[in-house]
C-alpha cells in the first residue's frame, strides 16, 4: 500500500511557498492574476505501516505539529486532492504536483526511510511531493507556471491532477551484456556523428587517434573503452586547449607556445619559487587538487576554485549545489586531505530585471537562476559546516543563457600530510555515497555548448548533492588521515571513478571490478558505473594491512568504503564485471595518447576612442538627446548599480562564522551592513593568525584589452587583501578562466593575452598563482523568432581569487569610518582611465582609456600600506575600485555613520590637469582611501617615500558626504541617502 | 572538580571544535563524541557532568530541524538522559542543539496534547547570519546566572520560537522558562527580534533550569576578534559567550 502524507501551514500561520510562487507568477507575468496554496508531502510504501503507525508517524516524525496539520491516506484518496481551505476553491483551481524524477539524488527520502526504521519498522521506499492548488489561472498559464517556475524538468516531473501510479518502484535489473563499438571503418563524418551523438564531444584528430589505435589493435573498443577516453581527453580533464600548442599573435608579433599555461602562469611561479630559493613559501603548486602554500609551524593551507557554469544553467539550485559540493571535495582531496574552512563563491548572472518577452526560448528568467545558485551554495555551505566569507555578484545581458558559478573552498592542511602518492598493491577503496545513474557525461557536456536543446540531451549531467553525505565522509576521512590508513586520495569529480582511477593510478596500473561498487538502485551497467558522476564520493589508495581498520572506522560513523579493486604495476587500466574484461587500455594511451591540439590564437588592439556617448541609446538623465547625469546623480547611479549594489540579501543567508573563527566579515561597520574588501579567518582556534581571502574580477574592462582587464584584476584582489591586513610578500592567487568557444583566434587569443598578463603582474609583484582553472564554451545558441540562430558569448571573464595571510588579526582593520576629526588620505595616483568604468555605464558612455597597473609601484604601493596597518596608523581603509574615490569615500561614511569633507585638487595624479569627472569616478588601479588620526598623520605619510599619497579630507559628524572641487561643492548628499540608492536595488 | 563535557556529534553536526574548545578555555575538559558511540552503550554519559548538542544540521534536518536526532535521543536514550538529568547535571543545546532539545521533549514543552512550543521556519523563510542583542529575563537558569545582557550572532533558518497558543506561552512564562530574549539595542536600527520569534524568545530552560537551548552561538564569542565591530570599539577583553560556560563549569566548583 503506498500512503502520502501531506503537510500544510495550521491555520493563521502562513503558507510561505505559496506566498513566494503566486509573488514570482505576478513578477513574471505567467499569469494576470492567480490565487495559490501549497503542502509538502510523503509517498511511503512498507509492509509493515498499518493506518495506526502512518499516523504516529505524521504525528511523531513528519509534521511539526504545533506549525503544521497533517492529511493523511492512500495515494489516490479525493480527500488528499480536494483543495484546502485557505484558498477559497473556485471551479478553476486545479492541483499540480511535483516529484523529483526517479533517479535522482533526494536526501530527503533517504533521511525518511532510516528514520522510520529507527521505529522498529521496515519500509520499501519514501518519495517527497510537493502540491500546489492554483486558482484563478487558465490551464495553459498553470503550464507554463509549472514549467518555468514549480518545477525544473532536468530533474523534476510535474503531474497536473491526480498522480500515475500507486506504487513506488525500484530499478529493474541489469543484464550483463558486453558492448563493442565499430568505429575501425567509420569515415570522417561517421566518426563526427560519434563524438557528437555519443556526447564525446572529441575533436576529429582526436577521433582519429582513437580509431589508429584500434586499427592498429585489430579490435574494436568497447564502449567502456571510448568512454574512457574520452573523458580522460575532455576539456574539463585535461584541458587541452589551454595546456596545448598556441600560436599567438598580437601587435608585438607572433609567438609560439608548446604548452601556453605552462610557458605564461606556471612559469611565473617556478621563477619565483627559484628567486626566493630557501624562502619558498610554496609548497605544491599546479599539481594536486588544490593549490598548496605555507601557514604556520604546524600547517599548511589549500586553496582551489572551480566552476559549475553548464550545470547551473540548467537547474541553477543542483549546479551551484554540486559545484560548492565538488570544489569542497576538492581540497578534501588534496594531499593526504585538507579540513575546509571557509569558501568563496562569485557569481555572474544576467540582470534579474530583464523583461520575460527578450528572453531566447529554453533560458531560464535571470530571477530564478540568481535565486536557485545562491540557495544551491547556500545550503550545501552551511550543511558542511564551512562559512562563506567573501563572494562577488556581476551582473552582464551576455550571462543571458550560460551564467557563471565559480564556487572555491580553503582546507587547513598539517605540514606532513601535504602529498601523496599511491603504492602499487594498494586497494582502490570507493568512499562516501553510491553509484547512481546521476552526472552521467559530465565532464564530457562541458566541453558542448548550451543550446535551447541542451536541457533535454544533457539532463543527466545534473544533479542534486547531498552535503550531510559529504560532511560525514570529511569526518571520517581527517580521522583515517590522522591515523594514516591510507596513501592517497583523490575526489570523485568529473569523469566519475574514471577520472579517478585513472589519474591515480596513472604511473602504476589499475584493476577494478565494477561490480563491487555499491549502487543507489539496481540496473546500472558497468559504463555507466564506471563514468557516473554521483556526489559525495572519493577514492582512496589503501594497504592491504590498513584496510579492515579503515572499514571499521567507516563503518563506525555510518560511511560506506568499498575496495572496488586494486592499483596493479601493470601500467593498464583493466576494468572487470563480474569477471569479464569490459576494457584494457595502457594508461599510457589514455594519458599520453592524445594528438597535440594547435590552435591559432589572435589579439587585436582596439584604436582608443574618446569617452563618447553609445550611438542609439539616450544617456539616461534629463533632457531628450541625453545629456549626462549630474555628479550627484552618477554617484547616486552607481552606488545603485548591480555590481555595486549591497549584496547583504545573499550574505546573510551563508552562514560566514561558523567553525569561530570569524575575524573580519563580509560585512562591517556600524550596523554591520558595508562592504568590507575582504574577509579573515582564523582556522587554528588557539592562534590569532589568520586567512584572507578575497578576489578581483572585471570584464567590462576585457572589452577593451584582456590584458589589462587581467592586470586590474590581480591588481584588485591583491589591494582588497593589503586593505584589510594582509601582507603583500604573503599573497598567493588564483586564476580561472570562463571563456567563449576558443575555436575562434580571437576569442582564444583575448584568453592568451590575459595568461600573459598573468604571468607579468605575477613577477613584478612577487604575487604566486598556485591553481587554475578555465571553462571554454560559455556560449548560448538559440534560434531566433525569425528562424536564425543567434549565439550569445560571454564576456571574457577571468577571476582573481588571492589568499593572504595575517600575522594577528587582531592588526586588522576594517573600511567604515571610526571617528569625527580624522583625517583622509588618498593612496595611490589617479589617471584618467574611465573606460569601463561604472560612470561610463550609468551615463552610457563608451570608449576612454582602460585602467592599467604600473607593476613596480603597486608592489612598493602594498608594501607600504601594509606596514601603515601593520603599525597601527590606519583607523579604516578602503580600496578604489567600480565607481572610483566617490563611491569608496560614500562607502566609508555609510558604513561608519559619519559624512566626510573631500578636497579634489588635492588627489594625487600623474598628470597635471585631470578633469574633476575622472578625480571623483576613475576605476585607477592600485589606490586605497584612508582614514588617519591627526596625531599619527605625520608617521603615516612617513610610510609612502616617494609614492602617491595625499590628504583629501577629513571626517565629519555631520551625515554628509561632501566633495569640493577648489570652490565649488560637487556633491552634497547625506550618507543615509546615498546608503539606501545603495541598499534598495537588490534587497530581499 | 574539572567537570567533564560530553559534545555529542552526529552526521551533520559542525559547531562541535568550537563548542568544545569554548568549554576547554571555560576550564571544562571536552569530548566530541558521536552518537553511534552513545546508542551502543547508553551507560557512557555517566562519566560525564555536562551534555552538550552543539550547532550544525544532524541528519541534514530533513525532517525538519532536530527532528531525527531528536528522534533518537527519544527511542533510544531516554532513561540515559532522564538519569543524567535527574542526577542534576546539566544540558545545554545550541541552535540545532536548542531544536534537538525541542523535539527531544527535554525542555518540559511536552503535554497530553502532545509538543506545546517549536521552533518554525524564520519569518522571512530564510536562513539567517546577524549578530543580536540578548537579554536574560529570568534568574531560573544555570548557565545564565549573573548575565543581564549578551552580544552573540544568530545562524539559523528554523529558529522562529512559536507556542500552540497563548496559554502555553503564559505557562512557560510562570514557570520562568522563557529566560533568553532578543532585545532593541541603542546603536542598531534593525528589527531586534530576527526571526519573529513569539514573545522574543530566543532560548529557554526547562523547569529545573538546568537543560538550556538557546538559538544564538555564545561559542562564537568568546575572543574580541568575533564581534563584528571589534575594529571600532575599545579594547575588550573576552566574548560575552565565555560567560555561560564559566557559568556551567561553575556550577560544579
Amino acid at each position: 500500500m503506498l500512503w502520502e502524507i501531506d503537510l500544510h501551514p495550521r491555520a493563521g500561520l502562513p503558507d510561505l511557498d505559496a506566498d513566494g510562487v503566486a509573488n514570482d507568477v505576478i513578477a513574471l507575468r505567467l499569469a494576470q492574476k492567480v490565487r495559490v496554496a501549497s503542502s509538502r508531502g510523503y509517498l511511503v510504501q512498507g509492509p509493515d505501516l498499518s493506518p495506526e503507525r502512518i499516523e504516529r508517524l505524521a504525528r511523531e516524525l513528519f509534521a511539526d505539529t504545533v506549525a503544521e496539520d497533517y492529511q493523511l491516506g492512500q495515494v489516490s484518496d479525493a480527500n488528499l486532492a480536494a483543495p484546502p481551505e485557505r484558498i477559497s476553491a473556485g471551479d478553476r483551481t486545479q492541483l499540480v504536483q511535483v516529484l523529483l524524477k526517479p533517479g535522482v539524488m533526494d536526501p530527503v527520502a533517504q533521511s525518511a526511510e532510516a528514520a522510520v526504521r529507527d521505529f522498529g519498522w521496515e519500509v520499501d521506499a519514501v518519495r517527497t511531493l510537493r502540491k500546489y492548488w492554483i486558482a484563478d489561472a487558465s490551464a495553459e498559464e498553470v503550464r507554463a507556471i509549472s514549467t518555468k517556475l514549480l518545477a525544473n524538468d532536468a530533474i523534476e516531473q510535474v503531474v497536473v491532477g491526480p498522480l500515475p501510479f500507486d506504487r513506488l518502484q525500484s530499478g529493474s535489473d541489469y543484464q550483463f551484456q558486453l558492448k563493442t563499438v565499430a568505429i575501425r571503418d567509420l569515415d570522417a563524418a561517421g566518426l563526427a556523428r560519434l563524438s557528437k551523438e555519443g556526447q564525446l564531444y572529441l575533436q576529429p584528430a582526436e577521433m582519429e587517434t582513437i580509431q589508429r589505435y584500434f586499427i592498429e589493435l585489430g579490435r574494436e573498443p568497447t564502449d567502456i573503452e571510448l568512454e574512457t577516453v574520452a573523458q580522460t581527453w575532455s576539456e574539463h580533464c585535461s584541458h587541452k586547449t589551454l595546456a596545448g600548442r598556441i600560436a599567438y599573435r598580437d601587435e608585438h608579433g607572433e609567438r609560439q607556445f608548446e604548452n601556453m599555461l605552462k610557458e605564461t602562469i606556471f612559469a611565473a611561479t617556478q621563477e619565483l619559487r627559484r628567486r626566493w630559493g630557501d624562502d619558498d613559501w610554496c609548497v605544491s603548486v599546479f599539481k594536486d587538487n588544490a593549490g598548496i602554500v605555507r601557514f604556520d609551524d604546524d600547517f599548511n593551507v589549500a586553496f582551489k576554485v572551480e566552476t559549475h557554469n553548464h550545470p547551473s544553467a540548467l537547474e541553477p539550485y543542483g549546479g551551484a549545489n554540486t559545484g560548492i559540493g565538488g570544489v569542497i571535495r576538492d581540497t578534501i582531496g588534496t594531499g593526504l586531505g585538507a579540513k575546509p574552512i571557509c569558501n568563496t563563491d562569485v557569481f555572474c548572472f544576467a540582470p534579474p530585471d530583464t523583461p520575460v518577452e527578450e528572453l531566447p526560448t529554453g533560458v531560464l528568467h535571470p530571477k530564478l537562476v540568481m535565486r536557485g545558485v545562491v540557495e544551491g551554495v547556500r545550503d550545501y555551505g552551511n550543511r558542511m559546516g564551512i562559512p562563506t566569507v567573501n563572494g562577488a555578484v556581476y551582473f552582464d545581458r551576455r550571462y543571458l543563457g550560460n551564467p557563471l558559478v565559480y564556487c572555491g573552498n580553503v582546507g587547513l592542511i598539517p605540514r606532513d600530510k601535504s602529498f601523496k602518492e599511491p603504492l602499487p598493491g594498494d586497494l582502490i577503496v570507493a568512499v562516501g555515497g553510491r553509484t547512481g545513474r546521476d552526472g552521467i557525461h559530465g565532464a564530457t557536456f562541458s566541453s558542448a555548448e548550451l543550446t535551447h536543446e541542451s536541457e533535454s540531451l544533457s539532463g543527466g549531467a545534473v544533479q542534486i548533492g547531498n552535503a550531510i553525505e559529504e560532511k560525514k565522509v570529511l569526518d571520517v576521512l581527517l580521522e583515517a588521515r590522522d591515523r594514516n590508513l591510507f596513501t592517497a586520495m583523490t575526489d570523485c569529480g568529473a569523469g566519475g571513478f574514471s577520472s579517478a582511477v585513472g589519474e591515480m593510478g596513472e604511473k602504476i596500473g589499475a584493476e577494478v571490478h565494477l561490480d563491487k561498487a555499491p549502487v543507489k538502485y539496481a540496473g546500472l551497467s558497468y559504463t555507466e558505473l564506471w563514468i557516473s558522476e554521483s556526489q559525495e564520493r572519493m577514492v582512496l589508495s589503501v594497504p592491504e594491512a590498513k584496510w579492515a581498520e579503515l572499514h571499521q572506522l567507516c563503518a563506525s560513523e555510518g560511511v560506506e568504503a568499498t575496495a572496488i579493486g586494486r592499483f596493479e604495476p601493470t601500467g593498464r587500466l583493466v576494468l572487470k564485471y563480474n569477471g569479464n574484461v569490459v576494457g584494457d587500455m595502457p594508461m599510457s594511451f589514455l594519458h599520453d595518447g592524445r594528438p597535440p591540439v594547435v590552435r591559432q590564437a589572435a589579439f587585436t588592439a582596439k584604436p582608443n576612442v574618446p569617452l563618447s556617448p553609445l550611438r542609439g541609446l539616450p544617456h539616461q538623465g534629463e533632457g531628450a538627446g541625453g545629456t549626462l547625469l549630474t555628479v550627484t546623480d552618477s554617484l547616486l547611479a552607481v552606488l545603485g548599480s548591480l555590481n555595486v549594489a549591497s549584496k547583504e540579501s545573499i550574505v546573510r543567508q551563508y552562514d560566514h562564522e561558523v567553525q569561530g573563527g570569524s575575524a573580519i566579515k563580509p560585512l562591517v561597520g556600524i550596523q554591520c551592513d558595508g562592504p568590507g574588501d575582504a574577509a579573515v579567518v582564523r582556522p587554528v582556534l588557539s592562534s590569532r593568525r589568520g586567512v584572507v581571502i578575497s578576489c578581483g574580477m572585471n570584464p567590462r574592462y576585457g572589452d577593451f584589452d584582456p590584458y589589462h582587464m587581467a592586470a586590474s584584476a590581480i591588481d584588485e584582489a591583491v589591494r582588497n587583501c593589503v586593505a584589510v591586513g594582509a601582507d603583500p610578500a604573503r599573497i598567493a592567487i588564483l586564476d580561472n578562466f570562463c571563456w567563449g568557444d576558443c575555436e575562434r583566434s580571437e576569442t582564444l587569443g583575448a584568453l592568451v593575452r590575459a595568461a600573459i598578463a598573468c604571468h607579468d603582474l605575477s613577477l613584478i609583484l612577487e604575487t604566486p598563482f598556485i591553481s587554475g582553472k578555465d571553462s571554454l564554451n560559455n556560449e548560448f545558441s538559440y534560434f531566433d523568432a525569425a528562424g536564425q540562430k543567434q549565439t550569445i558569448a560571454i564576456p571574457s571573464s577571468l577571476l582573481i581569487s588571492a589568499m593572504g595571510q595575517v600575522a594577528d588579526v587582531a592588526h586588522c582593520v576594517t573600511m567604515d569610518l571610526k571617528r569625527a576629526g580624522n583625517l583622509l588620505y588618498l593612496v595611490g595616483a589617479t589617471k584618467d582611465e574611465l573606460g569601463g568604468s561604472h560612470y561610463a555605464l550609468v551615463n552610457n558612455l563608451v570608449g576612454g582609456a582602460v585602467p592599467t597597473v604600473e607593476g613596480l609601484r603597486a608592489k612598493a604601493t602594498f608594501a607600504a600600506m601594509h606596514r601603515a596597518i601593520r603599525e597601527g596608523l590606519v583607523a579604516a581603509c578602503h580600496d578604489l575600485s567600480e565607481g572610483g574615490l566617490a563611491a569608496a569615500a560614500a562607502e566609508m561614511a555609510f558604513a561608519g555613520g559619519f559624512g566626510v569633507e573631500v578636497q579634489l585638487d588635492a588627489v594625487p595624479t600623474d598628470e597635471g590637469s585631470l578633469s574633476t569627472t575622472a578625480r571623483l569616478f576613475s576605476e585607477s588601479n592600485t589606490r586605497f582611501l584612508c582614514e588617519v588620526s591627526s596625531e599619527l598623520a605625520a608617521v603615516f605619510e612617513r610610510q609612502f617615500p616617494g609614492l602617491p599619497v595625499a590628504k583629501i579630507g577629513v571626517v565629519t559628524e555631520a551625515k554628509q558626504v561632501k566633495i569640493n572641487s577648489g570652490s565649488e561643492t560637487l556633491i552634497d548628499a547625506g550618507s543615509e541617502q546615498l546608503k539606501e540608492a545603495w541598499q534598495r536595488p537588490l534587497r530581499y | 572538580m574539572t567537570p567533564r563535557v560530553l559534545v555529542l556529534r552526529a552526521p551533520g553536526s559542525n559547531c562541535d571544535m568550537e563548542t568544545a574548545y569554548a568549554f576547554e578555555q571555560a576550564g571544562a575538559a571536552a569530548e566530541r563524541i558521536h552518537v553511534n558511540r552513545w546508542l551502543e552503550m547508553p551507560q557512557l554519559a555517566g562519566d560525564f557532568q555536562i551534555l552538550c548538542l552543539p550547532g550544525g544540521f544532524s541528519y541534514g534536518d530533513d525532517l525538519g530541524a532536530g527532528r531525527i536526532l531528536g528522534n533518537q535521543l527519544r527511542h533510544h536514550l531516554s532513561d540515559a538522559l532522564a538519569a543524567f538529568r535527574d542526577q542534576g547535571k546539566l544540558i545545554l543545546g545550541i541552535c540545532n542543539g536548542f531544536q534537538i532539545l525541542v523535539k527531544s521533549g527535554l525542555l518540559d514543552i511536552d503535554d497530553d496534547q502532545g509538543p506545546a512550543a517549536t521552533l518554525n521556519w524564520n519569518k522571512s523563510g530564510r536562513f539567517i547570519d546577524r549578530w543580536v542583542t540578548l537579554r536574560v529575563a529570568s534568574d531560573r537558569c544555570v548557565f545564565l546566572q549573573g548575565i543581564e545582557q549578551l552580544n552573540l550572532p544568530i545562524a539559523h533558518a528554523e529558529g522562529q520560537f512559536l507556542g500552540r497558543d497563548e496559554a502555553a506561552l503564559d505557562r512557560f512564562e510562570d514557570a520562568g522558562q522563557l529566560t533568553l530574549r532578543y532585545a532593541k539595542a541603542d546603536d542598531d536600527s534593525r528589527p531586534y527580534n530576527p526571526n519573529g520569534a513569539a514573545r522574543d524568545v530566543a532560548g529557554m530552560c526547562d523547569r529545573s533550569g538546568r537543560v538550556f537551548g538557546l538559538m544564538p552561538h555564545p561559542e562564537r564569542f568568546i575572543d574580541r576578534t568575533q564581534h563584528p565591530q571589534w575594529t571600532r570599539r575599545p579594547k575588550f577583553d573576552e566574548g560575552d559567550g565565555l560567560q555561560l560556560f564559566r557559568n556551567a563549569v561553575q556550577y560544579f566548583a
